[in-house]
């Protein structure tokens, strides 16, 4: 048997269409959360204008995309891999929305940081960014190369951001308490630290998606630990 | 419907049943020198839908007519294997085809009502079969199951000829209905019908369930999506997937099967 790559060849242009709006969507959230993430490290409050252009822009992809989603379930009704493909690009898109969201609140936090007394260097925070940009960048690199390994690995290293975070929170309440003139900053930094842990949530679930997509297999909710115990 | 693959029936097919309506073994179909159909295993439970998918001359009408051995008819063909219904196997020398196509009625593709009335034609093989009860309460339970009697009950002596192709269809249904089958085999029922005719058959099929295992060979992969609780993928003869419907159009197993569901080839 062979597969004939004329057949049905102007879905599957509608379809690349949409991977390529999927991937512009993507660099723009994974350099958004980049810089964003720096500049709190940085106290650097010039980004957040920026930052917020580019979401705004990765708002109108996550519009096309869905319109694009729904017109290609309507109109040429894809099934296996194909049906798996759409589905899980409108569940990427919202994802990646959403942490361009998060990279905005981060970048916001930065302006405000830049107006506050600095605090001693937290490394927890510097690894927490980290691990969160590699965590986006792995779950993204997943789904283009269609790595189901890789995709799992991303889904286990949200533990330990969540532990970073637990961290940053015990940190973060210490230097309250030693000195009320840092609680601005330290608020802020909290604050940063629950964006990055909502990032690296969403990464997650975009890992659980490209896990989909390949295997076609959930495993959400801990789906997957469920049915091999 | 058991699907533990300990027990699978063949590698293509993880659905078993302690009791199916229908069982093929080793079933192969020649046309001469030409194998239609090659060594298949199939189990259909009862009261369940099965949609034989692929490509034109992949065996599925050909493996459906095994079903109430309507390949007896054409005269070069040539059945080895066994089909297997109610214990009985179908091949057995002894079994009367015509008793085994009444118990395993069959729809066609194009409406084929007798030029007779409405009447006649649901009450043609019960008359036959010298069903003595009361034809008159069997003729409208037919056309009730076949949910045709609410167009047709005030004109039951109109010519067969003067319904619409959907409603010929539906008569032809309950024509296959009246003489009380347990398996109705469909062969591409709704080709030949409009969009709203078709959507009447499949409403139908889905309420026939309820009382009959129903085997139905489509080129309409929506359609097997739609109306189906099995599907099965042959190609070349072969089977080459058979498992539950959702599976085979969200994750199918075979990369032919991927292939030909997602339009790739076929």
């Amino acid at each position: 048997m062979n597969t004939d790559p004329t057949k049905r060849r102007h879905f599957h242009e509608e379809l690349d269409a949409l991977q390529e709006k999927l991937m512009e969507m993507a660099g723009l959230v994974e350099e958004i959360v980049a810089v964003a993430s720096s500049a709190v490290l940085e106290r650097d409050p010039s980004v957040a204008d920026v930052v917020k252009q580019s979401d705004g822009r990765i708002d109108d992809i996550e519009v096309e995309i869905d319109d694009l989603v729904i017109e290609l379930l309507a109109l040429q009704q894809p099934v296996a891999s194909d049906l798996r493909q759409v589905v899980t690009t409108s569940q990427v898109a919202n994802d990646l929305e959403r942490i361009g969201d998060h990279a905005v609140n981060i970048a916001k936090a930065a302006r405000r940081l830049a107006d506050t007394q600095p605090l001693p260097e937290i490394k927890e925070l510097g690894e927490m960014i980290e691990i969160t940009r590699g965590m986006l960048s792995d779950a993204l690199a997943a789904y283009v190369s269609r790595d189901a390994k890789t995709a799992r690995i991303v889904c286990m290293t949200d533990d330990k951001v969540d532990d970073l975070r637990r961290s940053m929170f015990r940190i973060v309440i210490t230097h309250m308490l030693e000195d009320p003139k840092r609680i601005s900053g330290a608020l802020e930094l909290l604050l940063v630290s629950q964006n990055l842990e909502r990032i690296a949530d969403l990464a997650t679930n975009l890992a659980e998606d490209v896990v989909f997509l390949v295997e076609g297999r959930t495993i959400k909710h801990g789906a997957e630990s469920a049915s091999a115990s | 419907m058991a699907t533990s693959p300990a027990s699978a029936t063949s590698q293509a097919s993880e659905i078993t049943d302690p009791n199916p309506a229908l069982e093929a073994r080793g079933l192969s179909v020649f046309y001469g020198e030409k194998q239609a159909v090659k060594e298949i295993d199939l189990v259909i439970p009862a009261r369940k839908v099965v949609a034989l998918i692929g490509p034109s001359g992949c065996g599925k009408s050909t493996l459906l007519r095994c079903f109430n051995r309507m390949n007896d008819m054409v005269s070069a063909a040539r059945v080895t294997g066994s089909v297997t219904f109610r214990g009985t196997d179908l091949y057995d020398p002894a079994v009367d085809p015509v008793e085994v196509r009444r118990k395993i009625g069959m729809v066609f593709q194009k409406p084929n009502p007798f030029p007779k009335s409405i009447y006649d034609n649901t009450a043609f093989g019960p008359r036959v079969n010298g069903f003595q009860g009361d034809l008159d309460a069997l003729v409208e339970d037919s056309l009730k199951r076949a949910a045709l009697w609410e167009e047709v009950h005030d004109r039951l002596y109109d010519s067969a000829y003067a319904l619409s192709g959907g409603q010929q269809q539906r008569l032809c249904i309950a024509r296959t209905l009246a003489v009380k089958p347990e398996v109705v085999l469909m062969d591409e029922p709704a080709s030949a019908l409009d969009p709203i005719a078709t959507q009447r058959i499949e409403e139908l099929i889905h309420e026939l369930k309820q009382e009959y295992t129903i085997v139905i060979v489509t080129h309409n992969m929506q359609q097997a999506a739609r109306i189906s609780d099995l599907t099965a993928f042959l190609y070349m003869g072969e089977l080459v997937e058979y498992g539950p419907t959702d599976t085979i159009f969200t994750n199918p197993r075979e990369e032919r099967t991927e292939a030909y569901v997602t339009g790739r080839f076929g």
